[in-house]
């Protein structure tokens, strides 16, 4: 894919910004799609329609928004930090971009294909907390300090079960590698992790082989309590409902983008959304296959085009994905939300515990098999 | 699946770290303070040590008004009290004046009175329901409870014109008769409504998250309920059996077979906020069963053949209190012989029962003020009066 960008624009280094600027692109289409979705979704779990007004059937909302977001006034706080204010929503969106680096969209088409991508990425996606801190802590407002704070407790937490919940799949993997692990998926939806990983063995790109049987469907109940201990916390790192605690709006208001308008409050929305994206296309590749097809072969594969294997890739990415980020939608409009104490609660003394026990468990059978 | 206790500042301090009060100002600028209401938290971290209502921000001399009006010019202004239970408000004030005058008023008027007020009740309490879930963070059941509040406007806008302020009830009758179709509209409403009360349980009341954000929390012993005035869903949610429409029968509510509905600390405590909200969710229950009965028997006659050419009631006073959807509305008139009140006094029951919020809140968390705010159910316009 790099190699296919490169020959089309010939310039090495505007190749190499393309290259860069293509998930931002990609984005920037989701988010738009998604805030959509999100107001349609949300109308039709409520028994009402919607935005109806701009376009046919409203689809030209999100484009109405972001152009109000981008005209709006942007006002600074009086007695704010000024300097940290105005680089909080760009660490926000600049930690939830970095991470899109390592996410393969296709098996030819991934940012970066590193060995540590697993570790990258849970590294890369708690950046965002730095960016939460400092707009509370700038914004000069006590309600934004406290939605900080408690978003820092918050995700600093929920990293602890959603990593040890992504490690128990490293574990039997044997790589770090985000490839590594789609490829221990592929033939079929039955050897997704979700039901308990590869039945047969399986070769990987750097030589290694994961040798699998029948047998690994003992790990099926195992992983399905692993892919819910990731979800939950998945949804309490990107501050979606049942855990908005940090942006509670029925008591902090906004939390810690109170002070924000304009396009910097437009970072921070995108980042939230770019978030979404992100844990559910890692629960995507991590328990259901990343890109590849629920029935292992693909029309690419079988008509032998490799353009059309590449966008059934980026297909079947997406479209997972986007179930996640529905399902995060749904939950939303439907549940109400916990107390700061009730989060840390489920988080200490339930998830962690769980997760660690799993680990345990999935790491003994791996070794003693 | 908590213990509320929470550390003092004194085992805080036991640890060797050093705490600092804060104040923050919760409103009136503010998504949960339901209207304008100003909140001054002193907190210790999260935890809570004083809560301070300020109010006034809404402050429209009602009584003052009163006393320069005529007696019939006064029931636009009782609208705007309680804005959300507008036919209640003018409910009480219409029977201080018939009955300092000692009017009849007919059977019909009676029936349409008591139905009206109960389809109000029940608009009142779909707000307060919808109201206090988006509180908690459930956005949905809002406006499910919007949609079906919106059945019972459109009968008032069928019948008086209006959909929030209805200056309907008037001294000795109505302002208008019903429509032909009224009963029939009236049924259908109960029919819709009792689905909806069952979908409101399935989703809100008795979903996990909102029990534990609401059992426990807040927890108004009846004693404390009583000493501090509380009324209404307020005083019921602590387990005291006490609902005017039966202990101090007003109207024809003598009638009907109902049952006062009372918080039994199902979830938690008695007194909770789940209880004092679980209340209002029967009381919608009761409301229905009122007014199905009601409609069974409803009379023909004239509306307005007790309304009096001029309103002059003698030389006077009265208490009348009538059961509001938040509480015991009471008006003290006082009359001078002439045709405008000397005294109007009003008794909102949403200001005797905010006045108990820092006695509830106290060891509470900030979330949890939101919680006891919504679960008092205060109206702004009827505290400020």
């Amino acid at each position: 894919m790099e190699q296919f960008i490169h020959d089309l624009i010939g310039n090495d280094l505007l190749a190499t910004i393309v290259w860069c600027v293509l998930p931002l692109v990609f984005i920037l289409g989701y988010a738009i799609v998604a805030i959509l979705a999100e107001m349609k979704s949300a109308s039709w779990f409520q028994d009402r329609l919607g935005p109806m007004r701009t376009g046919p059937w409203g689809i030209f909302q999100p484009f109405a928004d972001v152009l109000k977001l981008l005209m709006k006034e942007d006002i600074v706080p009086a007695r704010a930090d000024k300097i940290l204010f105005n680089l909080a929503p760009v660490i926000v969106f600049v930690g939830a971009y970095a991470a899109f680096a390592v996410l393969p969209f296709a098996s030819e088409y991934v940012g970066a294909d590193l060995n540590l991508g697993l570790f990258y990425l849970i590294a890369v996606s708690s950046f965002g907390v730095l960016g939460i801190i400092m707009g509370g802590w700038a914004s000069n407002n006590k309600y934004s300090l406290l939605g900080a704070m408690r978003s820092a407790a918050q995700i600093v937490s929920y990293e602890v079960p959603s990593a040890t919940a992504l490690l128990i799949v490293a574990m039997m993997v044997g790589s770090l590698n985000l490839q590594d692990i789609i490829t221990a998926q592929s033939g079929g939806f039955w050897n997704w992790f979700i039901l308990g990983g590869p039945k047969s063995d399986v070769v990987l790109a750097s030589g290694a082989v994961i040798h699998a049987d029948i047998g690994n469907f003992v790990f099926l109940p195992l992983l399905l309590a692993t892919f819910v201990i990731y979800y939950l916390s998945a949804l309490a790192e990107t501050n979606r409902t049942p855990f908005d605690i940090p942006e509670g709006e029925s008591e902090l208001v906004g939390g810690y983008h109170t002070e924000y308008s304009g396009m910097k409050f437009g970072m921070f929305f995108m980042a939230e959304y770019a978030n979404m994206f992100l844990v559910s296309a890692v629960a995507a590749v991590v328990f259901f296959g990343g890109w590849q097809s629920p029935w292992g072969i693909t029309l690419g594969e079988a008509l032998d085009i490799p353009v059309l294997t590449l966008l059934e890739g980026v297909f079947w990415t997406a479209a997972k994905g986007f179930f996640f980020v529905f399902v995060m939608m749904w939950l939303r409009w439907t549940l109400p939300r916990l107390r700061v104490d009730q989060l840390m609660y489920m988080c200490w003394k339930v998830l962690i515990p769980a997760s660690f026990a799993l680990a345990l468990v999935v790491g003994f059978i791996v070794v003693i098999r | 699946m908590l213990d509320n206790t929470l550390t003092t500042r004194e085992e805080i301090r036991d640890l060797g770290l050093r705490t600092e009060e804060m104040v923050l100002n919760m409103g009136p600028q503010h998504p949960s303070t339901h209207g304008v209401l100003r909140l001054e938290l002193v907190l210790e971290g999260e935890i809570i040590r004083k809560v301070i209502p300020h109010i006034g921000y809404l402050h429209r001399c009602f009584e003052k008004h009163a006393e320069n009006e005529s007696y019939t010019q006064v029931i636009p202004y009782t609208d705007r009290l309680d804005y959300l239970a507008s036919i209640n408000n003018n409910h009480g004030y219409a029977l201080g004046i018939e009955r300092l005058m000692g009017i009849e008023v007919p059977e019909r008027v009676e029936f349409i009175r008591v139905i009206m007020a109960e389809l109000q009740r029940i608009a009142s309490h779909l707000v307060a329901i919808g109201t206090y879930g988006m509180d908690i963070g459930a956005f949905t059941p809002f406006l499910y409870c919007f949609r079906d509040r919106e059945h019972i406007l459109d009968v008032f806008e069928k019948t008086c014109g209006a959909r929030l302020l209805y200056n309907y009830i008037w001294i000795g009758g109505v302002s208008h008769d019903v429509y032909p179709d009224f009963v029939k509209d009236v049924a259908d409403i109960v029919k819709i409504l009792r689905p909806t009360i069952k979908e409101l349980n399935d989703l809100l009341n008795y979903n996990k998250i909102f029990i534990d954000r609401t059992a426990n929390i807040g927890i108004l012993p009846a004693d404390v309920a009583i000493n501090f005035g509380c009324t209404g869903p307020m005083l019921r949610g602590s387990g005291v059996d006490f609902d005017l429409r039966r202990d101090d029968p007003y109207s024809i509510y003598d009638r009907f077979e109902w049952e006062v509905q009372v918080g039994k600390g199902e979830m938690g405590t008695v007194g909770d906020c789940w209880d004092r909200h679980m209340v209002r969710v029967w009381e919608m229950e009761e409301s229905c069963k009122i007014i199905e009965q009601a409609l069974e028997s409803f009379p023909e006659g004239d509306v307005q053949s007790a309304i009096p050419r001029r309103v002059r009631p003698p030389k006077g006073e009265i208490y009348v209190r009538v059961e509001n959807p938040r509480g015991e509305l009471g008006y003290y008139i006082i009359s001078d012989g002439t045709g405008t009140p000397f005294r109007v006094k009003g008794r909102a029951p949403g200001f005797s029962n905010l006045s108990v919020i820092n006695e509830i809140s106290k060891g509470y968390m900030v979330a949890d003020v939101v919680a006891i705010l919504g679960s008092i159910d205060i109206v702004l316009g009827e505290i400020d009066r």
